[in-house]
């Protein structure tokens, strides 16, 4: 791995963390308690900060380390979690951002970058001082209290005197033995200390070279450093103690506090391999002791020796002394676990680079053109063999499409919780109190949807918060409680994703609406408009209210363009609401946007595709049905009153010819298409019908977001995996359809726009039904 | 991490440059070793001018060095240390020890 790589990974991992900071940071807020939250939040910033200090990050962990000291605090009880604190923390948590992607980007820090940190850090030292007296009071408090548990182990009988005086020192004195294999593992001795550089100052230090060997006993590679640092920083033990989270295993580190009792540092001397009174002139040339601590220490040893038989065993000092804290053995615990965690984690997932996904899922594309191709071919061949083979080959390559559609699967729930900061942001910004639910979030869908979706969403919830959800006093008046409710929701439906903004604020407000719609020119005052249509005219272009315009809506995003978004994606918009208990607006999306199921049907010389998730059946158009429509655009299905649209009309295709039996035979997909028609003799045109006696018509009865329409079509030919091809620019204005695919003939099939279709029928349907009501009665 | 012995009396000995760190370490200790074994005079003198990088594994390989020599009533001497060199041995707080100026600024 090098630098690029380890660093890019230090990119990754660090966004993730801050993704997870930011979500632990909203969470915190409603339960300002919980301890493995504050403690996620801790250590997602420490951990950023021992990554960027492996990188030399100096500025990164230099702002990081004030943001950390922070939150020890609050991880100590001594600050507590509000909500300016949360904000604060939101903020530190958006320029540590910023702080990765500049190193992400390989730029220096700019100068606005350090002006912005110097803000933030003024800030996290106003919050510091705010509550240092509390600070203060904890430490001695701490430092006594484990001067008191450890005074009669550490002295067991007599010389109490210079064990359990205190040093005069103001520094930390820390101890480090090496491993011989750290340089191997890639760690250098001299990286940590320059880490604590980065957050106290190093008073003195004498560097131990008496376990270097001679020449020739001495491996290169292997590390024989040892050191005595007496060191001086506002940091905690814990602080410290991370410096050296990497090296743990691999290295004796111990840490002695400042004015610790002159017992602890005998310890230290006695547990050090080198002897005592080495030692113990390296305490004092570090300044650590003075000469007259140090005799009254080894006084107390050797009185100590002398009365007790029994000397202490070292692991019963070393944690009678604290010199282990509870906090640091649970750190070190949780994060073997993590460690352990993400060894499981690595196992079952990889990353993968999204372009090598679309170049596999364009791959399978061309497979399933491929595959059709052959499965025809079979079927022509007439050979049971070659059609055995081809039929499983068929069902395998559908399986490869499946299981690579899954791969692009994401759950939305990810992006749903990017709204709490959203919500969270708006409503302090407007002065609402609103609160945000999220359910389906293990509703999975298309990457690229999940990609685009997120603007004409963050409109969605904008505009339900600013327009929807009322103020306090009003909605106390309505009787509903103080706090509005933003709810996101996600279902699969019948092929598509819903996502629904819920909101239970005042609703569309109809006659408003109309209004607007009348003084902007966008209807007409003799049109009878539906409830719904009415509703839909927010997404008009022009459609913008006076009050609307504030610094929310005033992003240059109007409602017309979330709708051209969405329609865009294959999907669509529809309102559910009531005045005065809420609006649902709800986001219909196709799962996945690169292959579908179709089913193929024939008008006329040409083939099109409807995607089979839409279809709910298939009925004849009986001669009867044509003669009782009387030329209108609907029919009785069963009683219930069906528009449907006849798609040779439509697109304005010309009869096909009559195909040719064996032609038909051989071609399932109704390939009846102009090949014959130069050589057939010329037809009398009365006699025409002599040549197609039976002209039956189907109907493809489509369902999209609960309103129903038929198809008219000539020949129904089954079903067929469909990859969709994108239309050229050239076509986007055209109506009706929305991609084309290629069959196995090579032939070219057009995809209908099932939503634009149902839409077409569905805004004539409410004038149309009145009508049709009396026809079906008459009937 | 090239570097050029030279057995005539000029100075230096030896010239590490480029990377004086864990990965050159096991290349360069017996060439290190040679040097001061090939030295004809009392002194050997090893040029740092180059040395473009240098960890721990670096350091302790200096500090053999010197009490290899010792060993062999020789007086390895370190000369043109390059800036890495210097930081790291004021880091380690060895100036005493490799009789090399403080350098300004020092953290300590």
């Amino acid at each position: 791995m090098n630098l690029d790589d380890a660093l890019n990974t230090f990119v990754i991992e660090s966004r993730e963390l801050l993704e997870s900071m930011e979500e632990a940071l909203l969470r915190v807020e409603q339960s300002p308690h919980d301890e493995d939250l504050i403690n996620a939040i801790f250590r997602a910033a420490h951990t950023i900060k021992g990554s960027a200090g492996l990188f030399g990050l100096d500025h990164v962990v230099a702002f990081t380390h004030n943001a950390e000291n922070v939150l020890d605090s609050v991880r100590s009880g001594e600050l507590e979690i509000d909500g300016d604190l949360v904000a604060l923390f939101l903020q530190v948590c958006d320029h540590m951002g910023s702080l990765v992607a500049n190193v992400a980007e390989g730029k220096e820090f700019g100068e606005d970058i350090r002006q912005r940190s110097d803000e933030l850090t003024a800030q996290l030292k106003g919050q510091m001082t705010a509550h240092q007296s509390a600070g203060a009071a904890g430490a001695p408090a701490e430092a006594s209290s484990s001067a008191a548990s450890s005074e009669h182990v550490a002295v067991p009988a007599g010389g109490g005197e210079g064990g359990a005086a205190h040093a005069e020192t103001d520094n930390w004195h820390i101890s480090m033995r090496f491993g011989k294999d750290v340089l191997k593992n890639g760690m250098d001795p001299a990286s940590f200390i320059r880490y604590l550089t980065t957050f106290g100052r190093i008073v003195n230090i004498v560097t131990l070279l008496d376990e270097i060997p001679r020449a020739a006993e001495m491996d290169p590679e292997d590390c024989y450093l040892g050191f005595e640092i007496s060191y001086r920083t506002d940091a905690d033990k814990a602080a410290i103690e991370s410096a050296f989270e990497f090296v743990q295993d691999d290295a004796r580190i111990r840490i002695v506090p400042p004015h610790s009792k002159i017992g602890d540092y005998l310890d230290l001397i006695r547990e050090m391999p080198e002897t005592e009174m080495r030692l113990g002139e390296i305490l004092v040339r570090c300044g650590t002791l003075t000469e007259n601590e140090l005799d009254a220490a080894l006084l107390a040893q050797q009185a100590a020796d002398a009365s007790s038989e029994a000397h202490q065993p070292l692991g019963t000092v070393l944690v009678a002394e604290q010199m282990v804290s509870p906090t640091v053995v649970q750190a070190a615990l949780q994060k073997q676990k993590q460690v352990k965690e993400t060894k499981g984690g690595d196992a079952s997932m990889i990353r993968v680079n999204a372009d090598k996904l679309d170049e596999h899922i364009n791959l399978i594309g061309e497979l399933i053109i491929a595959s059709a191709s052959i499965d025809l071919t079979a079927l022509k061949s007439g050979n049971p063999e070659l059609l055995e083979a081809a039929s499983v080959m068929k069902r395998l390559v559908e399986n490869v499409r499946d299981s690579a559609l899954q791969l692009r699967m994401v759950q939305i729930g990810a992006t749903f919780n990017k709204f709490q900061r959203v919500v969270r942001d708006v409503s302090r910004e407007i002065g609402k109190d609103i609160r945000l639910e999220i359910s389906g979030a293990e509703t999975e869908l298309d990457k690229t949807v999940v990609e685009k979706i997120g603007d004409p969403l963050t409109h969605l919830v904008r505009n339900s918060m600013d327009h929807g959800i009322e103020p306090v006093d009003v909605r106390l008046a309505r009787g509903k409680p103080p706090h509005g409710t933003l709810r996101l929701n996600a279902y699969h439906d019948s092929g598509a994703i819903a996502i629904e903004v819920i909101d239970d604020g005042g609703g569309l407000n109809k006659e408003r609406i109309l209004a607007k719609a009348l003084e902007r020119g966008l209807v007409k005052p003799e049109q009878m408009l539906s409830d719904d249509e009415i509703h839909k005219l927010i997404f008009e272009p022009g459609f913008s209210t006076a009050e609307q315009i504030n610094n929310l809506s005033g992003r240059g995003v109007g409602m017309d363009v979330v709708r051209r978004n969405i329609r865009d994606l294959r999907g669509s918009i529809d309102i559910d609401t009531e005045e005065g208990v809420g609006t649902t607006m709800r986001i219909r999306l196709p799962l996945t946007l690169a292959i579908i199921d179709g089913f193929l049907v024939g008008v006329g010389g040409s083939s099109f595709v409807v995607p089979l998730e839409m279809v709910v059946e298939c009925v004849e158009l009986s001669q009867e049905e044509i003669d009782a429509a009387h030329g209108r655009q609907h029919l009785n299905l069963r009683g219930e009153v069906l528009p449907f649209i006849r798609l040779k009309e439509l697109f304005d295709i010309a009869d096909a010819p009559p195909p040719a039996i064996d032609a038909d035979a051989d071609s399932p997909f109704g390939l009846q298409l102009e090949s014959g028609r130069d050589d057939l003799p010329p037809v009398d045109e009365e006699l025409a019908f002599l040549l197609q006696p039976v002209r039956r018509e189907n109907v493809v009865v489509v369902n999209y977001a609960g309103h129903r329409a038929g198809l008219v079509v000539d020949t129904l030919q089954g079903e067929y995996q469909t990859v969709i091809r994108p239309l050229g620019a050239v076509f986007s204005g055209i109506e009706g359809i929305s991609g084309f695919t290629i069959l196995g003939t090579g032939q070219v099939a057009l995809i209908l726009d099932v939503p634009g279709l149902v839409r077409r029928v569905a805004s004539k349907e409410s004038r149309v039904n009145a009508r049709a009501a009396s026809y079906v009665m008459r009937e | 991490m090239a570097e050029a012995t030279s057995p005539d009396l000029a100075v230096p000995a030896l010239c590490i440059l480029g990377d004086f760190t864990i990965f050159a370490a096991a290349d360069l200790k017996p060439k290190i070793i040679e040097a001061i074994n090939q030295g004809e005079t009392d002194e050997v003198v090893i040029d740092l001018a180059d040395v473009s990088e240098i960890d721990s594994a670096g350091l302790q390989l200096m500090v053999m060095a010197m009490r290899e020599g010792a060993a062999q009533s020789k007086n390895v001497r370190f000369t043109r240390h390059s800036e890495p060199v210097l930081n790291l041995i004021d880091l380690f707080g060895l100036s005493g020890f490799f009789g090399t100026p403080a350098l300004a600024g020092s953290t300590h």
